[in-house]
């Protein structure tokens, strides 16, 4: 990565007016000045406030926010669709914007076509959508279907097709907006694999999303956006968990709620815990997780437990005393007591979380909950793709 | 081929209404190559222009999506209809062939009046278009203006055919203008010309070029201004 600044944006705002009543003919043009004397015919939406950020040379960038703060506003001024009412966006290089998938495809025209039609508007020449055809083909899975009409395709070949021109766009910044929202499994695995080379190839790229995990992988940087602010900016970790906390600030939890990621009746609370080592790349270590445990009152056979989940949200290792068949005793009010768990170290590269919970002997009613209250890394030299990564020894010996 | 039978078709059509049962333009030699002129000079700014109202507005997808110069949908279809223009003057050239019209040299005034029709009909077609996405009954008052904007060229009929006062000012318009001064060219110098209407006045060309360029400038400007905004308002 490079300090070359490939997008800044500064000061920019943008307004939206809606109109109460829509002036959409010269009709009513002239029967609406005669009215509008009474009362105001429109209020001003300020879809994105004084919003300020830079983007780097071969940064994947991440903007995140809920719904309706303004973050596909904000792309769509970035690749110039919109302009901005103040401020500006400079950017440098060729900016390809995938706002949809498939834009300009034709449903009247055949597969083939489109890929030709596509092509123009992704800024191909024919001569080099021709030597690109083939490829394009395969890797949508849909020789057979090439010459047919668009609209008998399923909607899942459309897709397929669309983002398999995509991914032969040759741009210096990709804007990616949520296409990751749609198709199989299957198909968001050929998604990511292709992210996972444009990081590795260094292109800039920014990624309008609400994945959070798909945040944490694949994002160096982001910006938070809310309210039509920026919240937020910062590295990719920082930026999902404030997204995560900015919903459970939205109330939709049960009176119980003590914090942002912690909830519970409090019969009993988890005190300093600690995961041991906080980051480790050799697989000999050994994972201990400790939590000291304090009752409020009396109470009899406090279930107590945890879980670890890597970067896109999978569970990887969990337990409970419980599912040990351990009994915790008896709890005077006040009393502390300490829990360890020990592991070994089966984590494959990335970023893990780990989640403490006490419940009553039911396992139903939380004590507390703590979710990703420690976190840790394991760093791998050869990462694989596979979920964990225990250390696995191969024998070669003659039959 | 579609293309080149509409006008045909509506030759003929009028051919015989005006030319053999009222006698129009018996005082003009080679009438019927005169009025397919008219007819297809006509037809094409129509294309143009009733083409492009809709234009912007029927890209909507595209244009909230891609950023992309808009101008070039406008030019896009500006350019379909030339090919058509010139499918039409083919025709043209066979008719005349066939009624032994005499080429002279002044023949090639017609390519510069073919630029000022492609400009002139551009710069209106643009102006529509930007309109359109603003207020949307622009489709059904362009259709009416052209209705009325049809009868008051003299496509049908004769110039010499009406009284001249209202010669006067019908030829002020660019298109009477061209479609006059391209028949002047190509079929027969007993065409009424705008400095003939105006007894000779050369200087009188000035007014209908200068309607052209207030036009064009108008149109640019406008649609400049607007284009940024087109995404949002489509």
């Amino acid at each position: 990565m490079s300090d070359e600044v490939v997008i800044r944006v500064s000061n920019v705002s943008k307004d939206f007016v809606l109109p109460h009543e829509k002036v959409s003919s010269i009709k009513s043009a002239f029967t609406s000045l005669a009215k509008s004397k009474h009362r105001s015919l429109s209020e001003t939406q300020h879809a994105l406030k004084d919003i300020n950020f830079e983007i780097k040379k071969g940064e994947f960038f991440g903007i995140v926010g809920r719904n309706g703060s303004g973050k596909s506003t904000l792309l769509k001024i970035l690749a110039g669709i919109y302009q901005p009412n103040h401020g500006s966006v400079q950017t440098v290089g060729k900016l390809v914007p995938f706002i949809e998938l498939g834009v300009g495809f034709n449903p009247e025209l055949t597969g083939r076509e489109n890929v030709y039609l596509n092509g123009a508007m992704l800024g191909f020449s024919q001569k080099e959508v021709a030597e690109m055809y083939d490829g394009i083909v395969e890797f949508a899975e849909l020789k057979k279907f090439m010459d047919q009409k668009l609209k008998n395709y399923s909607s899942g070949m459309q897709v397929r097709l669309a983002f398999s021109m995509a991914t032969r766009a040759k741009a210096d910044i990709l804007l990616v907006d949520e296409v990751l929202a749609v198709g199989d499994a299957d198909f968001q695995r050929k998604c990511f694999e292709y992210f996972r080379n444009l990081k590795k190839n260094h292109k800039t790229v920014v990624f309008v999303t609400h994945d959070m995990s798909a945040v944490r992988q694949y994002c160096d940087r982001g910006i938070l956006i809310n309210d039509s602010k920026i919240m937020m900016q910062g590295s990719a970790d920082d930026i999902a968990v404030e997204y995560a906390r900015l919903f459970s600030e939205g109330g939709n939890q049960e009176s119980l709620d003590v914090g942002e990621t912690r909830w519970g009746n409090q019969k009993a609370i988890l005190g300093k815990s600690t995961i041991m080592p906080k980051q480790s790349n050799n697989k000999k270590d050994s994972f201990s997780v400790t939590t000291a445990v304090t009752a409020n009152e009396d109470i009899e056979n406090l279930v107590i437990g945890f879980s670890i989940k890597n970067a896109t949200g999978t569970g990887i290792v969990g337990t409970n005393t419980k599912l040990q068949k351990i009994s915790t005793g008896k709890w005077h009010k006040s009393q502390t007591k300490v829990v360890q768990w020990q592991m070994p170290n089966v984590f494959a590269d990335g970023n893990y979380s780990v989640s403490l919970a006490i419940t009553e002997q039911d396992t139903i009613t939380v004590c507390d909950w703590w979710e990703d209250a420690l976190k840790f890394v394991s760093f791998e030299e050869n990462p694989g793709p596979y979920v964990v990564s225990p250390e696995v020894i191969c024998n070669i010996s003659e039959a | 081929m579609w293309s080149l039978l509409r006008p045909l078709f509506l030759f003929v059509t009028l051919y015989f209404v005006f030319a053999r049962f009222l006698k129009v333009g018996a005082s003009i030699p080679h009438f019927p190559v005169y009025l397919l002129l008219g007819i297809v000079l006509w037809n094409y700014f129509s294309e143009v222009t009733t083409g492009s109202v809709g234009a912007i507005v029927g890209r909507g997808d595209l244009l909230r999506k891609i950023n992309f110069p808009k101008y070039v949908i406008i030019l896009a279809g500006s350019f379909s209809a030339l090919i058509n223009l010139f499918l039409n003057f083919i025709v043209i050239g066979i008719f005349m062939a066939i009624t032994h019209v005499a080429l002279t040299w002044s023949a090639l005034l017609i390519i510069p009046l073919l630029a000022e029709l492609f400009i002139f009909s551009l710069a209106v077609a643009f102006f529509l278009s930007a309109l359109f996405v603003r207020f949307r009954d622009i489709s059904y008052i362009w259709e009416v203006i052209m209705q009325a904007a049809f009868y008051a060229t003299p496509i049908l009929y004769p110039l010499s055919r009406i009284p001249h006062q209202y010669a006067k000012l019908l030829i002020l318009n660019p298109m009477a203008q061209i479609i006059q001064d391209a028949r002047y060219a190509l079929v027969t110098p007993q065409t009424q010309t705008i400095s003939q209407v105006y007894d000779g006045n050369k200087l009188i060309w000035a007014i209908p070029l200068g309607v052209s360029v207030v036009v064009v400038v108008m149109a640019v400007t406008y649609f400049r201004s607007r284009s940024k905004y087109f995404a949002e308002e489509v």
